[in-house]
């Protein structure tokens, strides 16, 4: 299959007086529907490394291309759109907006395009939220949910532009295990269903132990890749 | 745009007590400002009425030795031909002398003033000042003020004696009394109809002045100059009040100076609140702009949501503030009057002056949102993500 995410030779470092490097020349592919996690300590770089995928960071040097797009030259407008279109985020603060309802927070992606909703995208919405059972709470403003309801309103949310790529950053490091292994299996199961690849960052290894490829991050290089 | 309308608008709903209190000092600048500025509006009003409403305020007179405006028919009808820049609402002739009345002890020196009458009423308004008896239609009768009246002690139907500076002695009947409201004048005045001052003065069919009132008192001068071309004539001298009156004037520019800077500083005031608090918004809601601009939202999008902020804001608070105004004035004249019942301050209403403060405030409320506009299109998603 053809490889959806390239990193090149990607380097980053902080800081202008004293630089810190981060990462240090990362090269990965990551194959169309797949479903992997990337693993390391926290410091390790995993969460600048998702930053840099996900176009919200630019790397010091090295390039990035997103579904055969290289994304270094792209201006901030170009970016937005990729990530609007292309990239799904799942973050383990879940993130919602307060101000918000369950359903209005689905859709957001969809109106950040500036289109109004069609009949399609709202249909869309409600069967993402049948899916990840969150449509008994569709009127709720975000406050007013359980954390595991919230972290499920935003997968749907990460799904409603019909995104390749799915980032979530410890995406289940906010819940307890039993509320963990749903929106796993949540996961694993829409990666089945739509074909979306998932980039799953975490520091619970058992978590990684379930995908298909581990990646492990160690002091901003990668120590070891294993596919299963 | 229309996304980041209604992101704007759930931000300030979601934030009540905070919108309330920024609406309310949006609402209490603006009412200031409507009341101010109409009650220095109402008191200049008031002032400029009693000084030159009851004048002539643009006057055509000889600039000759003898104060003869001879043909004034002719000017007349030439002048109301003419488009001038403010609508005149009163043009009459008059035809004024000096006279002396000899009141057996002493001699007073008064003004015999020929009126034309109806047209004059408009400027001097003897129709409804006239206390008792009526106006002059025929030859040899005048009207006197209230003031002459006790001095001479006659009453309506008598008879008094005048002589003119070249000592031509007349015999004029009372058939009126007037009081102006200015003790000098219901004094020095006699009114009669231009034929008797003709007569008395032997100026033959000439007037000594043509005068008239505008619509906008403040655009006299651009009239006076018109006619003054249209005219043509050196013998002829056009005047108006604004020239007569420069500390009338300068005292009216001192109060407008003021009630503008009382105004300036009430914006400001408001501005920079609106600027402050929104400011603070950005800080408070920077989680959700940077989430928004992760899932792709533009930076000028999230500028948008805070310069729509300030727009509803602003209009909100125009509304509210003229509301809070027009109660003021309500209040102020209904509540504020002396003791015959008339208001202490008249003050008048402008609706353009109204509209315009909504105006200034709306638009103030949006520039001061560019801001914090500007900050949170600056905010990286990164560091809201990597902050948590």
């Amino acid at each position: 299959m053809a490889d959806i995410i390239k990193l090149e030779e990607i380097k980053k470092e902080y800081g202008t007086v004293v630089k810190t490097e981060v990462l240090h020349g990362i090269n990965l592919a990551i194959e169309e529907s797949s479903f992997i996690s990337i693993v390391g300590q926290s410091g390790s770089g995993k969460s600048t490394l998702m930053n840099i995928i996900g176009t919200l960071d630019k790397p010091s040097s090295g390039e990035v291309t997103i579904s055969g797009r290289k994304t270094n030259k792209m201006n901030k407008n170009e970016l937005a759109k990729v990530r609007n279109e292309t990239i799904g985020f799942i973050f383990q603060f879940h993130y919602l907006l307060p101000e918000f309802t369950a359903f209005e927070n689905v859709i957001l992606p969809y109106r950040i395009k500036g289109l109004k909703p069609t009949k399609e995208v709202v249909e869309r919405a409600r069967e993402l939220m049948d899916i990840v059972e969150i449509s008994m709470v569709r009127n709720n403003l975000a406050p007013n949910m359980s954390g595991g309801q919230q972290q499920r309103t935003a997968i749907a949310r990460a799904l409603i532009n019909n995104p390749k790529i799915i980032l979530a950053d410890e995406p289940t490091g906010n819940l307890d295990s039993d509320t963990s292994s749903k929106v796993f299996n949540l996961m694993r199961s829409l990666n089945k269903k739509y074909g979306t690849t998932f980039v799953i960052i975490t520091h619970d290894r058992r978590i990684a132990e379930e995908t298909d490829r581990i990646i492990e991050i160690k002091d901003g290089n990668i120590v070891n890749d294993i596919t299963r | 745009m229309k996304l980041a309308f209604s992101i704007a608008m759930r931000f300030l709903s979601s934030s009540k007590v905070q919108t309330l209190l920024i609406v309310l000092g949006i609402a209490i600048g603006v009412s200031v400002q409507v009341f101010i500025g109409s009650l220095i509006q109402g008191l200049q009003k008031d002032l400029v009425d009693t000084t030159i409403g009851s004048s002539s305020q643009v006057t055509i007179t000889s600039s000759e030795e003898d104060n003869r405006v001879a043909d004034w028919e002719s000017i007349i009808s030439e002048i109301d031909s003419l488009d001038l820049p403010t609508e005149l609402t009163a043009l009459s002739a008059s035809a004024d002398l000096p006279v002396f009345i000899d009141s057996g002890n002493r001699t007073l020196s008064v003004l015999l003033r020929g009126l034309q009458f109806p047209e004059s009423n408009a400027i001097y308004k003897i129709d409804t000042r006239l206390v008792d008896g009526k106006i002059p239609e025929n030859y040899r009768e005048i009207l006197i003020g209230k003031g002459l009246k006790e001095d001479l002690e006659v009453k309506i139907g008598e008879k008094i004696t005048i002589f003119t500076p070249d000592r031509t002695v007349e015999t004029l009947e009372v058939v009126g009394i007037f009081d102006l409201g200015v003790a000098s004048l219901n004094r020095n005045w006699l009114i009669s109809t231009i034929d008797t001052a003709q007569s008395v003065g032997d100026l033959g069919d000439a007037v000594t002045s043509i005068e008239m009132q505008v619509s906008e008192v403040f655009r006299a001068d651009e009239n006076a100059s018109l006619i003054s071309e249209a005219l043509r004539n050196p013998s002829l001298q056009v005047t108006d009040w604004k020239s007569q009156n420069e500390d009338l004037l300068s005292g009216l520019n001192g109060q407008s100076i003021s009630s503008i800077m009382i105004q300036v500083f009430v914006i400001i005031a408001v501005s920079l609140g609106i600027a402050s608090v929104l400011a603070v918004t950005v800080v408070q809601k920077s989680r959700q702009i940077g989430i928004l601009k992760a899932m792709g939202l533009r930076d000028s999008t999230t500028s948008f949501v805070f310069l729509f902020q300030g727009l509803a804001l602003g209009v909100v608070g125009a509304v509210v503030g003229i509301a809070f105004g027009l109660l003021l004035i309500i209040m102020f004249s209904t509540f504020a009057v002396g003791p015959d019942g008339e208001p202490i301050l008249s003050i008048s209403l402008n609706y353009g002056f109204v509209m315009l403060s909504a105006i200034i405030a709306i638009s103030a409320s949006t520039i001061a949102a560019m801001v914090p506009a500007r900050r949170s299109s600056k905010l990286s998603p990164v560091e809201v993500i990597r902050n948590g």
